[in-house]
């Protein structure tokens, strides 16, 4: 990758975050969630949705045999609405804000305000959602049962409720309909485990690099080189050492592993040192 | 300048601080799980007080680790508990029950009266569709079938006898065996078939409005080709009635879900000083409080319709009933009240 490149997979980065001040006056620097994350939230929920409501429907045919009198009808036309229509209200209004597919993918709503998530802004979402969902089937199923409407009638139809349907891929906030309207966000909300601080453990017989060693090499590297360390995968860090052997002119000395920790640390402590004065290294690119 | 080894410098370690502060991250951790599984009742009193406290622990922590850290795990870790706080100490102010007393005494009242133009130009709009409908069938019957499709006419056309008419209004013979017992059920259909098409009135209205007043246009055509055909047959009074009963609910609604919409509509359209996202936020946020009162009034129409009008057939008491119901929603809708203090 150039520099180029670089800069500007940084930027495409820097476009998702939004700055979200707490009264504590600390930017929490939230994400938008993607619309693959998204998409894949709403299938989970509508795979859940389908097998509850088919466990409730074998249930009530199960008691409507049972019980005369169309009881079982009656609950199971009202359960179906309340399925449909408030399992999202429901799951958002709880204090995660998400629905179980929301959870899976690790994202959450909030109000785009920075205030309170209200009631009524989940309910305006989540109703309009009807629409986003159903207006394209609906014309398709209008289309398909009334002869006098023209293939190329139905297409514009179709195109046109898509167009709301999609309605999220057209703006940078990936806002839904419904978002718009409620004045909401969906961001992510991924819980990260605290993982051990790789950093910490005394050096015996530690390899030194010099500062020029060490000075080949970014943030960005550093925090590429921290994944590589934390998953362990013996093939990864035997190429990444490799390159930063050629790089530096090291001959093979050491144990990849032992190698790599050893030049983390000190890449770390170097990088680190320079952000306490103020000076923040991007990548190797940057000037040193 | 001799080059120097890092190692040999005197470092200052953020391993150090994240020694120091870890157990306040961990423990601030354990207390929001606890508290998004059971709520704020499963903490004691003092970890109640603890809860802010960890909370502001963690966000300078956060501050400090942006400003001297690189280790991306110990960022991202403190990145996703301060935004997982924040939104659990900041989220929660009143309990579930509180809320809904606020709804149904302030909230609810208070969005409906905040849409009243917008009802006001909703009722106007059904009532043009049936008089339209209403004057078309009564010149000329023909009419009726453009107005009324087959499958939800049942029968009642204009070439249908009295005897029947009247017998889908619930007096005589032919209504009263066969109907009662599916009462219930047809009592659930109508009240989800409609709290649908409401749903769809409403979520229809950020098209500038346009869509939402066509289908409460073709609401009223329904009703006014409906009224035009009984009323020829002489029945007009009783239609009326088996009408009224519930049509003074479920049409409230309508006009209320529709109103819901066209506030949107308009503020899409007419923002004013404010951004015109900030103005579709704000008639956003009114208009759901108004859908959540329009699914339980349709819920109210739902059971006068399947239980009320089947069981009562007697044409004035069933005029009583609709008038009753009409004048209990305008008094709770609009008679002026003290506002909401809280």
């Amino acid at each position: 990758m150039t520099a180029a490149a670089h800069a500007k997979l940084r930027s495409a980065q820097a476009r998702k975050v939004r700055e979200f001040v707490t009264p504590e006056g600390v930017d929490l620097q939230l994400r938008i969630a993607s619309s693959g994350l998204r998409l894949g939230a709403l299938v989970v929920d509508f795979v859940i949705i389908n097998l509850a409501l088919l466990l409730f429907t074998l249930l009530m045919v199960w008691i409507g045999f049972a019980v005369k009198g169309g009881v079982a009808e009656v609950v199971w036309m009202l359960g179906a609405f309340v399925l449909r229509t408030f399992w999202f209200i429901g799951f958002e209004l709880g204090s995660r804000a998400a629905t179980p597919g929301k959870r899976m993918m690790g994202i959450r709503v909030v109000a785009r305000d920075g205030g309170r998530l209200t009631a009524d802004a989940v309910v305006a979402r989540n109703l309009i959602r009807e629409l986003e969902l159903f207006l394209p089937l609906m014309m398709l199923g209008v289309g398909a049962a009334e002869d006098m409407v023209s293939g190329w009638t139905l297409l514009a139809g179709v195109i046109w409720s898509l167009t709301l349907s999609l309605f999220l891929l057209f703006n940078r906030d990936r806002m839904r309909m419904g978002d718009l309207i409620a004045g909401t966000w969906v961001v992510m909300a991924e819980r990260a485990k605290l993982d051990s601080d790789i950093a910490a453990e005394a050096e015996a017989g530690a390899i030194r690099f010099t500062d020029a060693e060490l000075a080949v090499y970014g943030i960005y590297e550093l925090q590429e080189l921290e994944r590589i360390l934390r998953a362990r995968d013996p093939r990864a860090m035997r190429e990444v050492a490799d390159t930063i052997r050629t790089k530096i002119g090291r001959p093979v000395a050491e144990e990849d592993d032992v190698f790599l920790l050893s030049y983390y640390r000190q890449l770390k402590g170097r990088l680190e040192r320079a952000l306490l004065f103020g000076k923040r290294r991007e990548d190797k690119y940057a000037s040193d | 300048m001799q080059p120097v080894s890092a190692a040999e410098l005197p470092a200052f370690s953020t391993s150090r601080f994240r020694a120091e502060r870890e157990a306040d991250w961990i423990a601030f951790d354990l207390l929001l799980t606890r508290l998004e599984r059971k709520g704020a009742a499963a903490l004691t009193s003092d970890e109640l007080l603890q809860l802010p406290i960890l909370y502001r622990a963690t966000l300078s922590s956060l501050s400090i680790a942006r400003a001297t850290s690189l280790d991306k795990a110990l960022l991202g870790h403190l990145e996703a508990l301060s935004i997982r706080g924040y939104f659990l100490v900041y989220g929660v102010r009143e309990t579930r029950a509180s809320r809904l007393r606020r709804f149904f005494r302030y909230d609810w009242p208070a969005a409906v009266r905040a849409v009243w133009k917008e009802t006001l130009i909703i009722a106007l709009v059904i009532v043009l569709g049936a008089l339209t409908s209403y004057a078309l069938v009564a010149s000329n019957p023909e009419w009726y079938y453009n107005f009324v499709p087959e499958e939800m006419s049942g029968g009642r056309d204009p070439h249908a006898t009295v005897d029947y008419l009247r017998s889908t209004l619930g007096h005589g013979k032919a209504a009263a065996g066969e109907q009662s017992s599916g009462l219930h059920v047809f009592a659930t259909y109508l009240f989800t078939h409609n709290s649908q098409v409401s749903i769809l009135s409403f979520a229809l209205g950020f098209a500038f409005g346009v869509p939402t007043m066509m289908l409460e246009y073709y609401q009223g055509i329904g009703l006014g080709a409906m009224l035009a055909l009984f009323s020829g047959k002489g029945l007009g009074v009783d239609f009326g009635g088996w009408l009224f009963i519930h049509g003074t609910t479920e049409l409230f609604a309508a006009a209320l879900s529709g109103a819901a919409g066209l506030r949107i509509g308009a503020a899409v359209v007419f923002p004013g000083a404010r951004g015109r996202l900030e103005a579709a936020a704000d008639a956003g946020r009114t208009a759901g409080k108004v859908m959540i009162g329009v699914i339980l009034m349709l819920l109210v129409a739902g059971v006068l319709e399947g239980f009320g009008r089947q069981l009562i057939t007697d044409t004035m008491l069933r005029y009583a009933i609709g008038t009753v119901m009409l004048l209990f929603w305008l008094a709770y809708y609009y008679i002026p009240r003290r506002e909401d203090v809280a």
